[in-house]
């Protein structure tokens, strides 16, 4: 009898944990449903043809637009790209190519610790490097910034889609006699490429909506520049500037500017994620 | 020649893999030089007193570090539990159907902009903060705040917490729970030893969210209220070191405040090494048994 009633109450105390655990699950969605919401609701009603194609207008007076803010993430995720996509790949590549030594562990888990900086952190490093040499914010700082928050994304998705390919192809080409070098660029880096690319996507799509490491890089212009050396506008941190900002049409810019960034961010991610779907697909046996 | 060039290639690689490595050492170097000034002036002070003036230049960080711990460890006591019971929904229990679908819907939350849970928190969250605040007659019913600024991180926190959490019970050898179920076990019972077996490396996803909750800096900025108050509650304004660096730092005018602005960065910077170092040793221990 008492054994019964234990048992039921197991189960009851089970049935009830099962249930918390799947309440958790919403309890997180509905913070995720409600930024949604807000940002679609309150940020496509402002978006309009001046967003995308005027200037920033002075304080006071309603209207304008973020052309030279689009302009300017755009080339700042560009700059961070150039910079990040030759350095994390190589190192990628090397991780991949030679896995169980001891400078390799150590250079996967710097890479993971760099991942776990605050970005805030990176800019100021930025600062230190870019900036106050030349005393002058530029977008060529903040690409830097940007740069070296992707690079740790970059060399960590290469490194595990190389792993994925086959090492029957590896293999194959060493043993035709092929040098390191050569099976790696002819034959395993293409195999794996769809995903390579992929994951740059990705980590444009993580440095895209980053704010703080430009704060003091790249700063901000309310002008048109596309020049290196000097300050730059970017979305993010128009975004900011007119959030905190105390104008209605600058906060229904910023609602219009961060649904820009949301959009962009969620096609990056689910390009990438319908491609490493496929490469999935196609490496299965 | 190809044994050479085998040499050749291993070396070129490994030189642009040890500029990670380079990169990592080469903050910490940098952020101590910048931040030197500071560093002679006050030692160990700096870490100890409250008082934050510019003007008289004079500079002590206990309020951010105080704002940086309680608003993390606020997070983390909201977040925890919530990452944790995700992980264990859809690794263990919901149907294969939802499993996808699940886990890129959490992941969504790490990919929107800090900056937009910022906006959002100033116009959505805030107010209703405030009303609560009012309700609950807690003063001074600002709505920013403390409150404010851990609700927000707990979300931020909750994806990566429970993505590595996931991936450790995915981890956890399925022997270890048939041998629960085959003594009786109740499914929960079952969990439970899997988290047991997966225990370091389920702390090691707890202190990863941890420090993303450490250094996140646009969503508190706009919602802690900016304030260098000291208290335990979570209605008053208050301030993080990441917040500091975000609004100050580009109206320092003198030598001494930069350099001491970087120093607030410098110790971010340690912290968020040493527990991101931590976690993932934790993590890869549980991984590779």
């Amino acid at each position: 009898m008492s054994t019964t009633s234990n048992a039921r109450r197991r189960k009851i105390v089970s049935r009830i944990f099962e249930v918390l655990c799947a309440a958790a699950v919403l309890v997180a969605l509905l913070p995720l449903a409600l930024i949604l919401f807000y940002v679609i609701k309150e940020g496509f009603g402002a978006l309009n043809l001046a967003f995308f194609t005027q200037m920033p207008k002075p304080v006071g007076e309603v209207g304008g637009g973020m052309a030279n803010a689009i302009a300017g993430t755009l080339m700042l995720i560009g700059l961070a790209a150039l910079f990040a996509v030759p350095i994390g790949c190589v190192c990628g590549i090397h991780l991949s190519e030679y896995p169980g030594t001891r400078f390799s562990s150590v250079v996967r888990f710097a890479a993971d610790v760099l991942n776990g900086v605050p970005s805030i952190v990176i800019g100021i490093f930025a600062y230190g490097i870019a900036v106050l040499p030349v005393k002058r914010f530029s977008a060529i700082a903040g690409g830097v910034a940007l740069g070296l928050l992707m690079i740790p994304v970059v060399v960590r998705t290469t490194e595990e889609l190389l792993r994925l390919v086959p090492s029957g192809l590896r293999e194959g080409a060493l043993a035709l006699g092929a040098s390191r070098s050569r099976a790696v660029f002819t034959v395993i880096v293409p195999a794996a490429l769809p995903g390579i690319l992929t994951g740059i996507l990705v980590a444009l799509a993580r440095v895209a909506g980053e704010t703080a490491p430009l704060l003091f890089t790249s700063f901000n212009n309310r002008f048109w520049s596309t020049s290196l050396t000097q300050p730059i506008a970017s979305l993010t941190v128009q975004v900011f500037t007119y959030a905190i900002s105390p104008y209605d049409d600058w906060h229904r810019q910023a609602w219009a500017g961060a649904f820009l960034l949301v959009v962009i961010i969620l096609a990056l991610s689910i390009i990438a994620r319908l491609a490493v779907r496929r490469l999935e697909r196609m490496n299965r046996p | 020649m190809s044994r050479h060039g085998d040499r050749g290639f291993r070396f070129a690689t490994g030189a642009v893999a040890g500029l990670v490595l380079l990169i990592v050492l080469g903050i910490g170097f940098e952020l101590t030089r910048q931040s030197s000034l500071s560093i002679r002036k006050f030692g160990f002070s700096f870490w100890t007193t409250k008082t934050w003036d510019p003007v008289a230049g004079d500079f002590g960080a206990l309020p951010f570090i105080w704002g940086t711990l309680y608003s993390s460890a606020l997070a983390l006591l909201i977040a925890t539990p919530i990452a944790l019971g995700i992980a264990v929904f859809i690794s263990e229990l919901s149907p294969r159907m939802l499993r996808q679908p699940l886990t890129y819907l959490t992941e969504l939350l790490a990919a929107i902009p800090s900056i937009v849970y910022g906006l959002w928190g100033i116009f959505v969250l805030v107010p209703v903060v405030r009303k609560l605040e009012v309700v609950l007659g807690l003063k001074p019913a600002l709505g920013v705040g403390m409150g404010a600024a851990a609700l927000i991180l707990a979300v931020m926190v909750i994806p990566f917490t429970s993505s590595v959490a996931r991936e450790i019970l995915k981890n956890v050898p399925s022997a270890q729970r048939e041998a629960a179920y085959a003594l009786g076990a109740t499914r929960w019972e079952a969990i439970k030893v899997a988290i047991g077996f997966g225990k370091s490396g389920i702390m090691g996803a707890v202190m990863l969210g941890f420090g993303r909750a450490l250094g996140e800096t646009m969503a508190v900025t706009m919602v802690i209220g900016n304030s260098t108050i000291i208290s335990l509650s979570p209605a008053k304004p208050q301030y993080t070191m990441a917040a500091v660096l975000a609004n100050e730092f580009t109206e320092a005018a003198d030598e001494l405040y930069l350099h001491a602005l970087i120093e607030i960065g410098l110790f971010l910077f340690i912290i968020t090494v040493v527990i991101n170092a931590l976690s993932r040793l934790l993590i890869w221990k549980v991984k590779a048994a």
